[in-house]
């Protein structure tokens, strides 16, 4: 127990004190997972929209599997990542491994299944009254596809929120494609497993809750900003 | 204005509509009346193009509507459909009554005076910047009114705008309804389940049953003339006898039922058998005592109550006369003539009160 109260305290004075390395690993945990947060929701958003609003044959098949993929470990995503960005792997060319940009793409493609998922089930709880009243209303297909997603977007919002938690508090991807490069890849979570490997137990608590306390501040601040902006 | 031409819809093995035929005019109110589920609903679906017809044609307006999107598009986009349960975007009143705008690509200035008059249109100027979705079931319904209405739409479609509302907000409704067929002249086409206000609104009635156009007429036609038992039944028709055709003078007959002799207005030929139509409210009651008070009505039956229901303001009274009449009073007439069950009176109905047609059972 006096590992957690310790970790209160430290949080407290690596806040206060401005601690210079814990600010960069912060900063970047939040650049990486907004960033793949932002990718992953800019493809999914129209993705998800198309699914939704097209018939095709195995369309029930292709959810159920979204759905699946919701529970893919991190690890498992990481292993996948890292191949296609090693050297030998078809996107090693671009030479990402082991760089925020590959993370962010490894966390991108983690979170992708999640947010597309929310997406179209957001999209499904738009009443079909709601559906015929646009179209009468004159709106082209187009956009009545977008009223619709307005329609929808606080749930859609619900979504994004959780891929980026997902995204900002997850290991298995941010050690295996970033590999915890003091100064240049080294997140809150990879630095909370460093800490605790080495014992330095209040250290990893202190970590906790500054991640949680970012997460809260992202989390308030999207729904100032969705209230601000759509009534 | 609109033409159907045999159409017919159906979902999966159901048919639903049954080779519908049916000229809308330019600026009339048509009303659709039918029980729940004859497919009032899906006719003016189709109209409006939300759904296409399973075989035969919709012509607007010297188009003819096909397959083609921008086709329907441009055609949907000259109507204006209010729907039974109100569907509100989740913003607010305001920009919900400019949504058919924006979608037309109006620009930003006219579409701010354009919605501040279509809220007055329907009585609700100051709700501009209220939540849609906090409003009332009758404020829904005038906003969903002002929001079709605020494209100016040549035709109007409402589905059983009041189904769901109390009278004060249903009477708010059709004033709105009837003010802008009088005022704007937009062409109206209606729903409804409830016969008074089919008989208030409309300058013309479809009556649907079963998927078929049972019958189109004016009310007037439809409330005295109806054709068939199904229809009379359904339009507030309660008696209805079966009888023989015994003279016919130059159109005033007398036709025999079960124990009783009317005298009706019909070119129905002596020995034909006949079926009566007589609406409750042409039925008045006289007490005996009254002595022989002079009157125009034709029929004047003695016979026994056998049944008082009350009937909101009104009272609906069963007759035994050898065949059985039902009459609608008014609660305070039902008073005076202190009428209680098993009293005897005498019925009257005018012989042009009786509605004849041949029994075809």
């Amino acid at each position: 127990m006096n590992e957690i109260v310790e970790g209160f305290s430290q949080a407290g004075s690596l806040i206060v004190t401005l601690n210079p390395d814990l600010l960069q690993i912060a900063a970047l945990s939040l650049y990486v997972s907004l960033c793949a947060t932002i990718l992953a929701a800019a493809i999914t958003i129209p993705l998800g929209g198309f699914i939704h609003f097209h018939e095709f044959r195995g369309k029930q098949a292709l959810i159920t599997l979204i759905q699946t993929l919701y529970s893919i470990p991190t690890v498992i995503v990481g292993l996948l990542v890292y191949f296609l960005l090693s050297r030998s792997g078809p996107l090693g060319f671009l030479g990402l491994l082991y760089s925020p940009e590959g993370m962010i793409l490894g966390e991108a493609v983690l979170i992708f299944p999640i947010i597309l998922g929310l997406v179209i089930t957001a999209l499904s709880g738009i009443s079909r009254n709601i559906r015929d009243t646009i179209v009468s209303l004159g709106a082209t297909e187009f956009q009545s596809i977008l009223e619709i997603i307005r329609e929808a977007r606080f749930a859609i919002m619900g979504g994004v929120i959780l891929g980026f938690g997902r995204a900002i508090s997850e290991v298995g991807v941010a050690m295996m494609i970033g590999g915890n490069i003091r100064g240049e890849t080294r997140v809150l979570t990879t630095a909370i497993m460093l800490g605790t490997g080495m014992g330095e137990f209040s250290l990893a608590f202190a970590l906790g809750i500054i991640l949680l306390a970012i997460s809260m501040i992202v989390v308030i601040l999207t729904k100032f900003i969705s209230r601000r902006y759509e009534v | 204005m609109i033409g159907i031409e045999a159409v017919t819809k159906k979902f999966g093995d159901s048919e639903i509509l049954k080779k519908i035929d049916l000229t809308i005019q330019k600026g009339e109110i048509f009303t659709l009346i039918g029980p729940s589920g004859s497919g009032k609903t899906t006719l003016l679906r189709l109209i409006n193009l939300l759904d296409t017809p399973t075989t035969g044609k919709i012509v607007f307006d010297g188009t003819d509507i096909t397959d083609d999107e921008k086709v329907r598009l441009s055609v949907r986009r000259r109507m204006g459909m209010v729907f039974q349960k109100p569907a509100m975007l989740n913003t607010t009143v305001a920009e919900n009554v400019a949504s058919g705008l924006k979608f037309r690509g109006v620009e930003k200035s006219p579409i701010e005076s354009r919605v501040q008059s279509a809220l007055d249109l329907v009585g609700l100027p100051d709700f501009s910047e209220r939540k849609a979705n906090t409003l009332s079931g009758g404020e829904m319904q005038r906003v969903s009114i002002a929001r079709a209405m605020v494209t100016e739409p040549e035709v109007l479609l409402l589905d059983e705008p009041t189904a769901n509302l109390d009278p004060v907000s249903s009477e708010i409704i059709e004033n709105l309804i009837l003010r802008i067929n009088r005022e704007l002249h937009t062409t109206v086409i209606l729903s409804t389940h409830d016969m008074i206000q089919g008989q208030r609104l409309a300058d013309r009635m479809g009556v649907i049953m079963d998927g078929r156009m049972a019958q189109v007429g004016t009310t007037n036609d439809i409330f005295y003339q109806p054709f068939g038992k199904d229809i009379a039944r359904f339009v507030g028709i309660e008696t209805n006898l079966k009888g023989v055709v015994k003279t016919n003078d130059r159109g005033h007959a007398e036709i025999e039922t079960g124990g009783a002799i009317f005298e009706a207005i019909t070119s129905m030929l002596p020995g034909q058998r006949v079926a009566l139509y007589i609406r409750p409210e042409e039925v008045t009651l006289m007490l005996p005592e009254s002595g022989s008070k002079k009157t125009s009505a034709r029929n004047q039956l003695f016979g026994t109550i056998t049944g008082i229901v009350p009937f909101g303001p009104f009272i609906r009274i069963t007759v035994d006369c050898g065949s059985p009449l039902t009459a609608l009073i008014t609660r305070r007439s039902s008073d005076e003539l202190g009428l209680t069950v098993g009293m005897t009176v005498i019925a009257g109905v005018k012989a042009t009160a009786i509605h004849v047609l041949p029994d075809t059972s």
